[in-house]
């Protein structure tokens, strides 16, 4: 009797411990509100790091310290969903927002200022190699024989999603039905020899010398020859408008409303240009020019996020998936 | 194969778990379930979260018949050539001896050391299409073969490693004595003996392949129906917010490592009752 008991108290020790060892990392959440946990997509750590140094100079952001979390952008926004403490998000595209949203941890009135919820915009380029070898300069001239092309595979990279939206659009701009744009879309990953999990992976398979296009953001061709890579890109005639959304959380600390709002000075979005993303703030300019394409669109002219979700990348109805089913099935046989 | 320990007249004091009996178990069972069977039980939940019929829509989409296809056949192609290599190398670190035979014993556990991330990396620079050594299988399944080779290279080589130290070698000279051709020593005493230890590094290495994400994801191309596996198809239907038809899929590759393993153990318990 005696032994069973002492087991007994062993073994509720032991799941104590590990209660309390686990509790650790959630219950420490409760700091000061001069903390700020930033949780973001990939890119644009290089432009937060130098967009907190210069926040902490003005008096708003004196004193106040960051966390900071990057990662793909629906990885992020569905980490911060299941639980991970954030205070101020920002993520590639609207719907990972309206996840937090949905789930009650972002207010619905987050899009509710002059931007919209945008902070910073981008477009759909094509990254080229050096001096542009192959002369690709449109839509069509993406289907030439023989072009590679590559782009993330639309399912595991939520940011490829702005490529596939671009390519489709571009073809209603030229003037194309919408059947005939989706067919766009059939001829053009017959060219896709490789669709990465990400768009950090496509652009190491890029840069490692696979493929003669690269479908990307413009600031993330400006960084890669930041970073020394022997590239040029293209803006086409025809492309969209990517915006990037950021909000704050509802349990968020005033520090961090005070940062959103420091992200729209004209400060902070020169700093934004400097790093290869397009201002929303109109008249700021920075280090890149950032010439508007002649036949620029957004998302919303092709019906918005959540008509095009389920038209395009339902994982079973959707184009999409009927895209890359028809390349399986001719590059199987 | 013997098993001194079964004969051995039983020592109760010198066992320190018999002190105190049950809590070692009870640790290892609590532990046991918080670190594996709590993430397996919940992997189930999610997996029925659309019933038994979303279930097997969810598997039996064709991007995933197909995926499956892949990564079973890359993963059988890879066992294969492990067990061979794996022998023959468990053999060399065992019965040869030549300079720098602990360097190469240390090498072959860096497998398990190096973040997969680093092995597609490395793999994508050294085979693909900037290849050095003019080699490029990148974004074709032969990639996808030779990332995993280098993932699970230690599984056979470890497993057979210990068995082949613990082989009497006296069975093996008495058969050449008997005017055995050492071609015939190895197949009729040495092999049967490995067998068993070369099937289970087989079987824990077919699991790995099967799951394996990080190597593989920057060396395959990921194209559908082509060259996408399933822990990377996986990925995307979670980026797809279908979690439940991830987690049906995750369950069909837990299922098919379970079988593996009990097909194993089974192959096992008929070769020891075939040896004695």
């Amino acid at each position: 009797m005696y032994r069973i008991q002492l087991r007994t108290i062993a073994l509720g020790l032991l799941a104590v411990a590990m209660l309390a060892a686990g509790c650790g990392g959630g219950s420490s959440s409760s700091g000061g509100g001069s903390s700020v946990r930033l949780v973001a997509y990939s890119t644009p750590a290089d432009a937060y790091a130098e967009l907190i140094k210069a926040f902490g100079q003005t008096s708003a952001g004196k004193g106040v310290s960051f966390s900071q979390s990057y990662g793909p952008s629906g990885s992020q926004s569905r980490a911060v969903d299941a639980g991970q403490p954030a205070d101020f998000v920002h993520f590639a595209l609207e719907p990972d927002v309206k996840r937090l949203v949905d789930d009650g941890k972002v207010s619905s009135s987050w899009d509710q200022n002059q931007y919209k919820g945008v902070l910073v915009d981008s477009v759909v380029s094509f990254v080229v190699r050096k001096g542009n070898p192959k002369g690709i300069h449109t839509w069509d001239d993406l289907l030439k024989p023989g072009i590679e092309v590559i782009t993330p595979n639309p399912f595991t990279s939520g940011g490829a999603r702005w490529n596939i939206m671009a390519a489709y659009g571009a073809q209603l701009k030229e003037g194309k039905t919408p059947a005939q744009a989706v067919q766009y879309l059939y001829q053009l990953f017959k060219h896709v020899p490789v669709q990465d999990g990400s768009a950090s992976d496509a652009l190491t398979t890029f840069t490692n010398g696979k493929g003669d296009v690269l479908l990307s953001y413009e600031n993330e061709a400006i960084r890669a020859q930041q970073g020394g890579a022997s590239v040029d890109y293209v803006i086409p005639d025809q492309t969209i408008k990517i915006e990037t959304v950021a909000a704050v959380t509802k349990t968020a600390p005033p520090a961090a409303k005070k940062f959103l709002q420091y992200l729209y000075t004209p400060a902070a979005q020169k700093i934004w240009a400097d790093n290869g993303y397009r201002p929303v703030v109109p008249g700021v300019t920075g280090k890149y020019q950032f010439p508007t394409p002649p036949q620029l669109f957004t998302i919303d002219d092709l019906g918005g996020w959540d008509k095009v979700m389920t038209d395009f990348f339902d994982p079973s109805k959707g184009i999409m998936a009927k895209v890359e089913q028809s390349i399986g099935v001719s590059t199987s046989s | 194969m013997s098993q001194p320990a079964a004969s051995a007249p039983r020592v109760r004091s010198l066992n320190p778990a018999a002190a105190l009996p049950g809590l070692a178990a009870g640790t290892a069972v609590l532990y046991l379930s918080l670190v594996v069977l709590l993430p397996l039980a919940a992997l189930v939940w999610q997996a029925q979260a659309g019933g038994w019929d979303g279930f097997l829509h969810a598997i039996r989409a064709p991007d995933v018949q197909a995926a499956l296809k892949l990564s079973i056949s890359v993963a059988l192609i890879v066992v294969v050539v492990n067990s061979v290599f794996g022998t023959i190398l468990a053999w060399v670190l065992v019965r040869d001896d030549f300079p720098g035979k602990s360097a190469v014993n240390a090498v072959v556990d860096l497998p398990f050391a190096l973040p997969t991330i680093v092995v597609g990396v490395i793999l994508l620079l050294l085979y693909g299409p900037s290849s050095p050594i003019g080699i490029d299988v990148a974004y074709t399944r032969k990639g996808i073969v030779l990332a995993l080779m280098f993932e699970t290279l230690p599984f056979v080589v470890r497993s057979v490693q210990p068995v082949l130290l613990e082989l009497d070698r006296e069975m093996e000279q008495a058969a050449a004595s008997l005017g055995a051709a050492p071609l015939t020593v190895f197949r009729r005493i040495v092999l049967p003996n490995l067998l068993p230890a070369i099937l289970s590094g087989g079987a824990l290495a077919f699991a790995k392949a099967l799951g394996e994400y990080g190597s593989v994801v920057l060396i395959s191309g990921n194209v559908p129906f082509s060259t996408q596996v399933v822990p990377v198809l996986i990925r995307g239907r979670i980026e797809s917010d279908d979690q439940a038809g991830a987690a049906a899929i995750s369950l069909v590759l837990l299922g098919l490592a379970l079988l593996i393993l009990l097909g194993i153990s089974l192959l096992q318990r008929w070769g020891t009752r075939h040896d004695r």
